[in-house]
């Protein structure tokens, strides 16, 4: 019983939070086990900030429970800050404090002993690659080393549960690969990570996802499963003219999407084998010579589309 | 309160004010332009009021009472004329504040009855001005009148005694060189201390909103009073400092007498200083962003400080309503302080009045303060 108590680290049971008259998060359950890494999935406006910043117990939910690592932190929301550590969308240190001072002041807040701070900060900077910068004034960082430096922060007390809002929008490609490589070895030594994400690339990523929208939880599950739950089949037409492409199949028999994705139009179907010779013909007719009809792997950006319609995808990155 | 938060608090804190060069220059410059600037141009004392005279006797007797006029510093003649006309072009022009007029039968008068008429005309635009020109003028004809007194019983065969002349001698307590700059510089610490008090803790909380810190500071384990006294560590002490620095020029650079004990000052410096941070903390907490909290803050701290604490207008000559209001502003008990401290040098036996009033306003904004800042979003 106890075990299984602590298997999950995050527990959330109809949570809900309205803004005025826009309700901006809606009944929402989850259960997060221990060393998942966790994604929240959805278009600006879904509800992602609200549920992680009700997590971080910075805001007070107006109904439902959150259980973090036990705690209850709707009622006991400063011991829960104990275990977790929280990580905003909009970069949170002191920008006139260099690296190793705002280290060192997140320590102390946290508790790490003077000692204990100092040997960790040390490891931490070493990973992330920033100990040469450690007398640099935050102010002075590149985005990517902003949000290292806020990993570094946030894991100074060794959290059991790592939130991150957002953590690598408008960070080089770079920088987030060595983001990931940090956040799996976390993973690796226990630690549960729930973060929200705009970017499907990073969705993949993770071990299991709640797709949002509309502050509600529509889907949540496994990449793969959710993969595999997508209704229909995925067809990728490549193109020269991916605009006239998607003009010319939309609305076609069996055809229950079309998605632009850079020069290829995602084009989903009800049956692979039947449509692509009749996708053939629709495409030829329009004068697109060039186009080269192949079944496709869904992306979780396909899937999301998928399974909630067309309502605004545009939004996702 | 756990001491390692509340001094990484304070520490941050003060690495920012370090590396911040407005709060900075608050901190630092604004008491030294104050300080001289209150302290050389603030004077209610007012010398060599230009004066027109116009004698229409010249005798001897018409000239001792000029000379009476121009022996003291607070006139200096700076027209003598010979028509009633003269005077007024002098006044409409603004060349002469004041006037006196010696009739043509001056002396004669005088040997005759005893005294003589004297006109004196007061150009009353400033009124401020006129008053004491005309307080000054009567002291000067007193003066004259006493030497005149005496030459004419003399005359008379009578001897002076038995005239029974009688002699106003003023003495003056507590401020003996009547210097109106003595009076103001005590209160004048009171209004630096409260200006950059408040300026400065006024953005401490809206900064960190404004900045978008302050999310990441409430998600982790600090605790609202350490939040507040770590932040009130750092200005507390800028405030003594400062204080340190503007009593100590109000002693040694404007020679104010200083008669009192510097252990009730620094006590109640403290307690003030405790005032005005906590009133600028509170702004701090409910008003979101810096320029915002900046001006309410100088709103409520420099308007009542320079208004309604007796620093320059005195609290006895304002309506009762005003002086009931007196008693709600915190800088009203430390000027009162100042003030006793410097010129009377007096001991707690007189000032647990004033002293029990800047405890309680401490007390009271300190706890206002305490719970006002709330761990959310």
């Amino acid at each position: 019983m106890m075990a299984e108590v602590n298997e999950i680290a995050v527990r959330v049971h109809g949570l809900s939070k309205s803004f005025g008259s826009v309700q901006a998060v809606r009944d929402i359950d989850l259960a997060v086990a221990q060393g998942e890494i966790f994604g929240l999935v959805g278009p600006d406006g879904a509800g992602k900030t609200t549920i992680m910043r009700m997590l971080a117990a910075v805001l007070r939910p107006d109904a439902g429970e959150i259980l973090v690592d036990g705690v209850d932190v709707v009622a006991e929301a400063e011991r829960a800050k104990l275990h977790l550590s929280y990580m905003p969308q909009r970069f949170g240190l002191y920008e006139d404090l260099t690296i190793a001072e705002n280290i060192f002041f997140y320590g102390a807040l946290f508790g790490v002993p003077r000692g204990e701070r100092i040997a960790r900060s040390q490891e931490l900077l070493e990973v992330a690659g920033l100990l040469p910068f450690r007398n640099r004034l935050a102010g002075q960082l590149s985005g990517g080393m902003k949000q290292k430096l806020g990993l570094i922060c946030a894991l100074i007390h060794t959290p059991r549960v790592l939130l991150l809002d957002e953590p690598t929008t408008g960070v080089d490609p770079v920088s987030r690969r060595d983001f990931w490589a940090i956040l799996y070895n976390l993973r690796e030594s226990g630690v549960t990570i729930v973060l929200s994400t705009a970017y499907m690339d990073e969705a993949e990523r993770c071990s299991r996802l709640a797709l949002l929208h509309g502050g509600e939880i529509r889907h949540c599950d496994t990449p793969q499963h959710l993969k595999a739950a997508m209704p229909g089949a995925l067809l990728a037409i490549a193109s020269a003219h991916p605009r006239d492409v998607r003009e010319a199949v939309s609305g076609k028999p069996g055809v229950l999407g079309a998605l632009l994705m850079g020069d290829r139009v995602h084009v989903r179907v009800d049956d692979a084998g039947r449509r692509i010779p009749e996708l053939r013909a629709v495409v030829a007719d329009r004068g697109i010579a060039d186009a080269v009809i192949t079944p496709a792997e869904p992306g979780i950006e396909d899937v999301f589309v998928a399974l909630l319609g067309e309502e605004k995808p545009h939004e996702l990155r | 309160m756990n001491i390692q938060r509340l001094l990484a608090m304070a520490y941050k804190e003060a690495l920012q004010v370090w590396r911040d060069p407005r709060s900075l220059a608050v901190a630092l410059l604004m008491p030294l332009m104050q300080m001289g600037l209150l302290g050389y141009g603030v004077s209610l004392d007012i010398k060599h009021v230009p004066l027109c005279v116009y004698d229409q006797e010249n005798s001897q007797a018409s000239r001792s009472v000029v000379d009476s006029f121009t022996a003291s510093s607070w006139f200096t003649i700076s027209h003598t004329i010979s028509s009633e006309a003269g005077i007024r072009r002098a006044m409409d022009r603004g060349e002469c504040a004041a006037a006196i007029v010696i009739p043509v039968d001056f002396s004669r008068t005088l040997s005759a009855t005893g005294s003589a008429p004297l006109q004196a005309i007061f150009d009353a635009t400033d009124v401020n001005t006129t008053n004491i020109a005309m307080g000054y003028a009567q002291g000067v004809v007193a003066q004259a009148n006493a030497a005149l007194t005496a030459r004419w019983a003399a005359s008379h065969g009578a001897q002076p005694s038995l005239v029974g002349q009688v002699d106003l001698e003023p003495s003056v307590w507590f401020n003996e060189t009547l210097e109106s700059r003595d009076f103001i510089i005590p209160g004048v610490v009171a209004v630096i201390l409260a200006l950059v008090g408040a300026q400065l803790t006024s953005l401490t909380i809206s900064r960190e909103w404004e900045r978008g810190t302050m999310e990441q500071l409430i998600s982790t384990p600090v605790t609202p009073l350490e939040v507040m006294f770590g932040k009130l560590i750092p200005y507390f002490a800028i405030g003594l400092l400062d204080a340190a620095f503007c009593l100590a020029v109000a002693a040694f650079w404007f020679h104010v007498p200083f008669h009192g004990s510097v252990g009730i000052l620094f006590v109640t410096t403290a307690l003030f200083d405790l005032v005005v941070l906590g009133i600028g903390y509170l702004i701090s907490v409910r008003i979101r962003n810096q320029l915002g909290a900046s001006q309410v803050a100088l709103l409520l701290t420099m308007l009542p400080t320079t208004l309604l604490s007796g620093y320059t207008f005195p609290i006895d000559q304002m309506p009762a309503a005003i002086q009931v209001l007196t008693y709600a502003v915190y800088s009203r008990y430390y000027v009162t302080i100042l003030r006793a401290i410097f010129l009377k040098g007096s001991g707690l036996t007189d000032l647990w009045a004033p002293i029990l009033g800047l405890v309680a306003y401490a007390a009271i904004i300190i706890w206002l303060a305490a719970r006002a800042f709330r761990k959310q979003l």
